[in-house]
């Protein structure tokens, strides 16, 4: 529509000019066509690419042998792939329920016309800032059954104090909560910050008004104001949870056993270390199908209320 | 806000400030003990806890963690991984950002039939899991000779980068008024002359929040390291993890903060420097997404 705006208004009176004027009109999809081919090819080719790989029996290399299913079978029934599903629910419920408890609680104290707010939010965000591997170090070392926090409160006089779940096979991925949560509830307490920020004042007047008390305006009227950051919180944090890789490699690479593995460990290691490509590309396509049950909904509702704007 | 919280000794005024600081220092933690046990001897590490002070500071294990602990097979520490970050980095960064610039320009500017639907092609890109994509990837680049090496890493996060730097670009072009387009078109300006001479000079807040965030995104990348990069090319969040996770004899927990300090500084100081970008990539990115 536009473009031809532009052709028009130029007036083509010597073929020369036409020309450019052609040329003018296809430049915008010629820019375009090297993204454009990059995401065909690399997202959705690659994404057929994998799903086909996943219904043939290659181990080691590649190969064409179709076994319909059977890849997808075998997953469902292996021990290391149930518990890796499992660690997600666990991991992920928690995760997503404890960010967004911390993130709303921060973002409504930090509500409050504080002094120094910039310098308070900068703290509660720059985890965000760092590597998951760097998290995953550090709390290593902080959470270490010996020397870590364990030592600490017997030093500062809590002798009975007791932690070892790094390395215990049915606590280990209670650590991963805990390190993930310490990387991304400031993240979470930035959306919600900003869609406190973006409530009306009077609102609350009003309410103050009618004489009903702070922390009742808060639950009863702003909160369910917020829903879609509610939403897309929880959009965001399931989406890291589904693709937590990095954290759990470097924290317990799975372990003890496989007790902390997560799906996103499972893929890489039957791929890369396993040579079980079909088991692993089948379990890729799961992960994406996790992915998709999220999100199909989500753009949908969001599109249906963007035409309703 | 209300009466009760103006007033300046209030009760609820200092429950709200230690609440806040006590959360403040409870983040700060993590950061406090790095650095803390980066500079400490292995004796002090022992005898000591988390957030004893060294007895003897020492620089010791900053040296060890740069240049001669053992990383897998080779021991030479991290500074190898730490170069290779930069040569990923900067390359893929500066890529990425240019042809999302453009690529913003014409889906916010120059919209055609069927651009709104490209669009959202590409936006799905931000959303995909990586893993579905890494075994067909890792057979391309072998194929184009582009296997463990620095390029190839740099094809994969323009591929996957693009998506998001496009998705900053179009919704800041977005409240760029189309009238100002308009006008330069009938003074006869083109597309590259309206790209360069109108939208760049408008554009230097966004393109500090696309680069900022490209930054920090592919410093802090794990995934496509480990999977697509050996020995020569592998960034530093391998080199730490390997360094972290190669098992011989005693632990040295100040050479393992030092290293994750050293992977951490660049971004660290990135986001002391210009956190307000950061920020704004991270909201702008991730509630419009």
């Amino acid at each position: 529509m536009s473009t031809q705006i532009g052709v028009l208004s130029v007036p083509a009176k010597r073929p020369a000019s036409r020309v450019i004027n052609l040329i003018q009109a296809w430049l915008p999809k010629l820019v375009l066509a090297p993204s454009l081919a990059l995401v065909l090819v690399g997202v959705y080719g690659y994404m057929i690419w994998t799903a086909v790989l996943s219904f043939t029996n290659s181990s080691f290399m590649p190969s064409f042998r179709f076994v319909g299913f059977a890849q997808y079978a075998r997953l469902i029934a292996n021990d290391r792939w149930h518990t890796a599903c499992i660690n997600l629910v666990i991991f992920g419920v928690l995760f997503i329920g404890v960010c967004l408890a911390l993130g709303i609680f921060l973002a409504i104290f930090l509500d409050q016309k504080i002094r120094q707010e910039g310098f308070i939010r900068t703290v509660y965000l720059y985890p965000m800032a760092l590597s998951l591997i760097v998290t995953g170090t550090v709390w290593r070392w902080i959470l270490n059954p010996g020397l870590g926090l364990e030592k600490l409160m017997h030093d500062w006089g809590w002798t009975s104090f007791h932690f070892d779940w790094l390395v215990r096979s049915h606590l280990s991925v209670y650590t991963l909560v805990i390190a993930a949560v310490w990387q991304s509830s400031g993240f979470v307490m930035a959306l919600f910050l900003a869609g406190l920020r973006g409530i009306d004042p009077s609102i609350i007047k009003a309410a103050r008004v009618d004489g009903a008390r702070l922390p009742t305006i808060y639950l009863r009227i702003i909160l369910p104001c917020m829903r879609p950051v509610f939403f897309s919180a929880i959009m965001i944090l399931a989406h890291l949870s589904i693709k937590s890789f990095d954290l759990v490699k470097v924290m317990t690479a799975g372990g003890p056993g496989y007790s902390s593995d997560l799906p996103a460990l499972f893929m890489y290691d039957m791929s890369f270390t396993r040579g079980q490509l079909g088991l692993g590309a089948a379990s890729a396509i799961m992960m994406l199908g996790a992915i998709l049950a999220l999100l199909v909904p989500y753009l949908y509702s969001e599109l249906r209320s963007k035409r309703h704007d | 806000m209300t009466e009760m919280v103006r007033k300046p000794f209030s009760f609820n005024r200092v429950l709200i400030y230690t609440v806040l600081l006590t959360a403040a220092a409870v983040y700060l933690v993590p950061l406090v003990v790095m650095l803390l046990t980066s500079f400490k001897t292995l004796g002090d590490i022992s005898s000591g806890n988390l957030m004893a002070l060294p007895t003897h500071w020492t620089m010791h294990a900053w040296h060890k963690a740069w240049s001669t602990a053992c990383t897998g097979v080779s021991c030479e520490g991290v500074h190898h991984f730490f170069w290779n970050s930069f040569k990923m980095a900067i390359p893929a960064v500066l890529i990425s950002t240019g042809i999302g610039a453009f690529n913003g320009y014409v889906f916010s500017k120059w919209r055609f039939r069927g651009s709104d639907l490209i669009f959202s092609m590409m936006l799905f890109g931000c959303f995909i899991p990586f893993q579905v994509i890494l075994l067909p990837m890792a057979a391309t680049l072998g194929k184009m000779g582009l296997a463990n090496t620095t390029a190839g890493l740099v094809v994969v996060h323009v591929t996957y980068g693009v998506a998001f730097t496009t998705l900053f670009f179009r919704n800041y072009y977005v409240g760029v008024p189309d009238a100002l387009v308009k006008a330069a078109r009938l003074d006869g300006a083109g597309f590259f002359t309206i790209f360069f001479r109108i939208m760049l000079p408008m554009s230097v807040p966004i393109f500090m929040v696309c680069i900022i965030w490209q930054f920090t995104q592919i410093w802090n990348d794990f995934l496509f390291g480990v999977v697509f990069a050996s020995g020569d090319s592998q960034p530093i969040t391998v080199g730490l993890n390997n360094l972290v996770n190669t098992g011989t004899g005693v632990k040295e927990y100040n050479v393992n903060m030092a290293a994750a300090l050293i992977a951490a500084l660049p971004t660290l100081v990135v986001y002391v420097l210009a956190g307000k970008y950061f920020i704004r990539g991270l909201t702008a990115g991730s509630v419009k997404g």
